[in-house]
């Protein structure tokens, strides 16, 4: 067993591409955690990134180039199509989308269209449109699903969930830059993932994984908890608590 | 002011929320409705997730109907026995009803038969109170009488049914059958549209069964605190959607705007009273009715059946 185990796992760092003569990324995000308390109206987070070089790494003629995205917890999200019949407007064509993310933000040095080249980004899902239209988004109905998958980004771009900046990433010196994850209230709380890579003259050099999750604290968590594990309790709760305060208001407004 | 919701997970403005719900505890208060469907557009329209509108707001409902319930009881002007009656029948409804919405559901027309009977309860009900209203009116300013005053034995055939029995308090000696058919009507409705049915229940009180209008209110009142209480409890357990901080701000805008609602209502005559209620109702009828008409803007809408953490 442990010899299979010891095999796949040298079959398996055979099969990682190990970058020869790469730069390697540093990255570090301002804070790991995010914490929701009663006046949370949303938040940014930083993201600060080193490109390190040694003795070997050729010399590039191009500057580099930085793309940051950060994908928020994963919904099943339904979107559904109105369609003329008769007189009425009805529900009639949906697209469902199993692992959608709830936030979605794209921040790039410069306009992804001149990052790289539109296969590449296809195929690394390097940019918004890229993320949206990718082959394992939602099934692919042969060109029926395309006006779903715009109408997801247009509709959660709206709330300022999904948003792609093509100046987000500043460069301080030439190996180091920073950017800023604008979170909005709506955001919900979960793991967001954040990808950071690294790409000079089309070509992708380096990317590295970081995580932080948004969570609620004090009030706001023991009530989530309060709703979840003990429901019933939960539920009778705010029933007593209704009908006190509806008996007070009419103690209160009472003429004699 | 703004405050973070813990279970609809967005921030609110503290201001906004109690105003909204002063406004639609006036209206609740006025025509001895719950509000549910005004409450509930309302929120949705904030950004709060629907399934947390629907039953969070069923507490404020709670809240400002056990107000004015309890208001009525004082007044002498709630009849428990016709309202027990309206309950039982109300509760075999709504299990009916909670089936049917699910049979809905699974055969992917749910939007539809909720839309479509928002539309014909809302305008019908309208359309008839505004008729009634308008030849009152009309009768009125021709010099002749309101209303012939009600008689003994002046009724319509159906009170008249086996199984008769007094209610003392609305002056109505009738069969329970009709009482609990339509009863099981109203919840079976509620049920379907996530509503208390108060808006069914006041003018078929009125109409149907020509129970004294001071009465009326505070009956439908008493039967909306029960029905919600169980559906309000049903909510926090199956789908775990009721936000107690949400609920709080509505109560407290609710309970006061109820008060005024209820005052303002004693003093408003009886026609116009019903006058206004059609009102209401035709102008929800007309907002559906358009909704389901009118070509909309974005025609597509986006749902989140569930959160993976």
């Amino acid at each position: 067993m442990m010899r299979i185990a010891a095999r796949l796992w040298i079959c398996l760092l055979a099969l990682a591409p190990v970058p020869v003569l790469g730069e390697s990324l540093v990255t570090s995000l301002s804070s790991s955690r995010v914490l929701i308390n009663s006046n949370y109206t949303g938040t940014s987070i930083a993201v600060f990134g080193a490109i390190e070089r040694d003795a070997q790494t050729i010399s590039r003629a191009t500057p580099y180039n930085v793309v940051i995205t950060v994908r928020g917890p994963r919904q099943y999200i339904v979107v559904r199509e109105k369609e003329r019949l008769g007189p009425l407007w009805l529900n009639r064509e949906q697209q469902k989308f199993p692992g959608a993310p709830s936030y979605l933000a794209v921040l790039t040095s410069e306009p992804v269209r001149e990052i790289t080249s539109e296969q590449l980004r296809m195929r690394q899902k390097i940019g918004l449109q890229a993320i949206i239209h990718a082959a394992d988004f939602t099934n692919d109905r042969s060109g029926a699903d395309r006006p779903f998958r715009d109408a997801l980004f247009r509709l959660k771009s709206r709330e300022g969930l999904y948003r792609e900046d093509e100046r987000g990433v500043a460069f301080l010196t030439p190996n180091i830059f920073r950017a800023s994850i604008p979170l909005p209230a709506t955001a919900p709380p979960g793991d967001y993932d954040v990808e950071v890579t690294l790409l000079a003259d089309t070509v992708i050099l380096a990317r590295t994984l970081t995580h932080f999750e948004m969570v609620k604290t004090g009030f706001e968590q023991q009530v989530g908890v309060a709703a979840r594990d003990w429901s019933w309790l939960y539920g009778a709760m705010t029933a007593l608590l209704a009908l006190f305060f509806g008996w007070t208001a009419s103690m209160i407004f009472r003429r004699d | 002011m703004q405050i973070y919701l813990p279970i609809a997970e967005m921030p609110v403005s503290v201001l906004l929320i109690l105003a909204m719900g002063a406004a639609v505890g006036f209206i609740s208060g006025l025509f001895g409705i719950g509000g549910g469907f005004l409450m509930t557009p309302l929120l949705i329209f904030l950004g709060i997730p629907p399934a947390v509108a629907v039953a969070t707001q069923s507490a404020q409902i709670v809240a400002s109907s056990t107000t004015s319930a309890l208001g009525a009881l004082r007044r002498r002007a709630l009849d428990l026995k016709l309202g027990s009656m309206l309950i039982a029948g109300g509760l075999i409804g709504s299990g009916l009803g909670v089936w049917f919405f699910a049979a809905a559901r699974r055969a992917g027309q749910l939007d539809l038969v909720i839309v479509v009977s928002y539309v014909t309860l809302f305008t019908v009900v309208g359309s008839l109170m505004m008729r009634e209203s308008i030849r009152e009116f009309w009768v009125k300013r021709r010099g002749g009488a309101a209303r012939p005053r009600r008689r003994g034995g002046d009724h319509a055939p159906y009170l008249g049914w086996p199984l008769r029995m007094r209610f003392p308090r609305s002056k109505l000696y009738a069969s329970v059958i009709p009482i609990l058919g339509f009863a099981l009507f109203v919840g079976f409705a509620g049920a379907l549209l996530g509503i208390g049915g108060g808006f069914i229940m006041v003018p078929a009180l009125l109409y149907i069964f020509r129970v004294p209008t001071g009465v009326v209110v505070g009956t439908s009142q008493f039967q909306i605190v029960c029905t919600t209480l169980i559906t309000l409890v049903l909510h926090a357990v199956a789908n775990q959607a009721v936000d107690i901080v949400l609920a709080i701000l509505l109560i407290v805008g609710g309970v006061f705007g109820a008060q005024f609602g209820a005052r303002a209502g004693r003093n408003l005559r009886a026609e116009v009273f019903r006058f206004l209620l059609a009102i209401l109702l035709l102008a929800v009828g007309l907002r559906f009715a358009l909704e389901l008409m009118i070509r909309p803007n974005e025609p597509f809408s986006i749902t989140t059946e569930e959160v993976r953490a």
